[in-house]
């Protein structure tokens, strides 16, 4: 049993403990005008990618849906129109949907892919307001067509 | 007559609003030194680092449903607070809290009214205070308000006894239980030093009496859902939380003044008026209420009572027959 003499010591100890964090500076985080690196194998928002010259990468096989443990994705392909082809090969996602609320962001889809089409950037912040926001189409995924491309299809006029 | 009866009144109200004040900012005052104590900034969000906190907390309060539950004993129910709050706030009458202020040829003392036995009055009202405990716990009728109820009732009574025997090495010291003459009689010599053990032995019931940590195992969120005030919801819940809080200010109003010499400063500075020196303590013993909570650990109830009982009863009658004895004797 401790005598009263080492209870008051104790007591002592413990009030000078928390006395001395009191004039510390506090550790936290002030989140959002602070952000934290993110680190770079971080999974986040899906993004499809393009070729350099503008052309999506994606060719439609369905294997992401497949691979999806979660069976968030929902790919429709379609044949490719020789005259202006969307994708390089013969057949392209005319319908491409994720549903980020069943998403679990194990990054299935993106090992699955033969194209390196569908990856997951290291944007975390995804919050919204409704289910139907985070239900997200090719339109939101797409990444946006690059430069050199864009600048040549403006110049042959297409 | 009228004159003093009105400023009595005048003096109640605005005693009354400033400590319903103190009360919303004691909170944030509380959310802030805490969260300092563990290494975290507290509320910032709201306002300016978080200033109009209270205001966000008062508007959630009074904008929330009240529930009354069906086997609720319904008229209990609803005056437990009121008695709660009523006695915090009323035990605050007899405080002084500055030197009487001469103001268009009238002195008028800084003390809403000054009985022969001050300090029996304060004793008196925080023990009616805690039937508003009791009948919250008993009203609710379930199971962990009324266990919660008993339990925090059985804790105030017992550290009561011992909180009175604090005091009356005090009384004894100073020869009249009127607050002034308390304060007068520490002209040379603050109550604090001869009567230390008095002075640790009333703080620590003091604590104990107005359910704070260490001692709040029976409003402890993790203990028995929320004790007697499980079933509290809005505005009769933050009457709750406002007894608590006015208690505190008046548990530490009743130190400064009792061991620490109240408005007086012993002659410092006497450019500094009373009530600078007042609030100073005042501020310093809240201050270390919440240093308390913030290192502590929780008792456990049977260690609670044991500890009033059988530690500092004794220790409180072993003080008290000193200063008899030493009083009567040797000075």
């Amino acid at each position: 049993m401790p005598t009263p003499i080492e209870d008051v010591r104790a007591l002592i100890t413990g009030m000078s403990t928390t006395m001395r964090f009191f004039f510390r500076k506090s550790e936290t985080v002030e989140y959002p005008e602070v952000k934290r690196a993110i680190p770079i194998g971080a999974r986040g928002r899906h993004q499809l990618r393009r070729h350099e010259d503008g052309l999506e990468r994606c060719i439609g096989c369905e294997l992401c849906a497949a691979a999806c443990p979660a069976v968030a994705i929902r790919v429709v392909a379609a044949e490719n129109d020789p005259e202006n082809p969307v994708s390089p090969g013969e057949r392209y996602a005319q319908t491409y949907e994720i549903d980020l609320l069943r998403c679990i962001f194990c990054g299935y889809c993106e090992d699955a892919c033969p194209t390196n089409a569908i990856v997951l950037s290291q944007n975390l912040e995804m919050s919204d307001y409704s289910r139907e926001a985070l239900y997200v189409d090719k339109r939101d995924l797409l990444v946006p067509m690059p430069e050199a491309a864009r600048a040549a299809g403006e110049a042959t006029g297409a | 007559m009228v004159v003093a009866v009105v400023l009595m009144f005048l003096k109640s109200i605005v005693v009354c609003s400033l400590l319903l004040a103190a009360f919303a900012y004691l909170t944030y005052l509380e959310r802030k030194v805490l969260a300092r104590f563990q290494f975290r900034p507290g509320p910032n969000r709201v306002g300016p680092m978080g200033l109009l906190q209270p205001l966000a907390d008062g508007l959630k309060m009074a904008l929330k449903e009240e529930i009354i539950p069906r086997q609720a004993d319904r008229l209990l129910y609803l005056l437990a607070p009121a008695i709660s709050l009523g006695c915090a706030l009323l035990a605050f009458a007899v405080i002084p809290f500055g030197q009487p202020l001469h103001v268009f040829g009238q002195t008028v003392p800084m003390q809403i009214f000054s009985p022969n036995v001050g300090v029996l009055y304060v004793l008196a009202i925080t023990s009616v205070g805690v039937y508003g405990v009791t009948f919250g716990g008993w009203a609710s009728q379930s199971k962990y308000a009324v266990l919660g109820g008993l339990r925090a009732t059985a804790q105030m009574i017992s550290y009561e006894l011992a909180m009175g025997l604090a005091i009356v090495g005090v009384l004894i010291m100073a020869g009249s239980a009127n607050l002034n003459q308390i304060i007068t009689a520490q002209h040379a010599l603050w109550f604090f030093v001869p009567q230390i053990v008095g002075f640790c032995v009333y703080f620590i019931s003091g604590v104990a009496e107005t359910n704070r940590a260490p001692f709040d195992l029976v409003e402890a969120e993790s203990e028995l859902v929320a004790g007697y005030f499980t079933e509290y919801t809005g505005m009769k819940w933050a009457m709750y939380m406002m007894a608590e809080y006015v208690n505190m200010v008046t548990f530490s109003s009743l130190a400064a003044t009792m061991f620490l010499g109240g408005w007086s400063g012993l002659g410092f500075l006497p450019w500094v008026p009373g009530i600078v020196w007042y609030l100073f303590k005042l501020g310093g013993f809240i201050f270390l209420f919440m240093w308390i909570r913030a290192t502590l650990p929780r008792l456990r109830y049977d260690y609670l009572m044991s500890f009033g009982w059988k530690v500092l009863l004794p220790v409180a009658l072993v003080n008290t027959l000193g200063t008899a004895v030493i009083v009567s004797h040797v000075l």
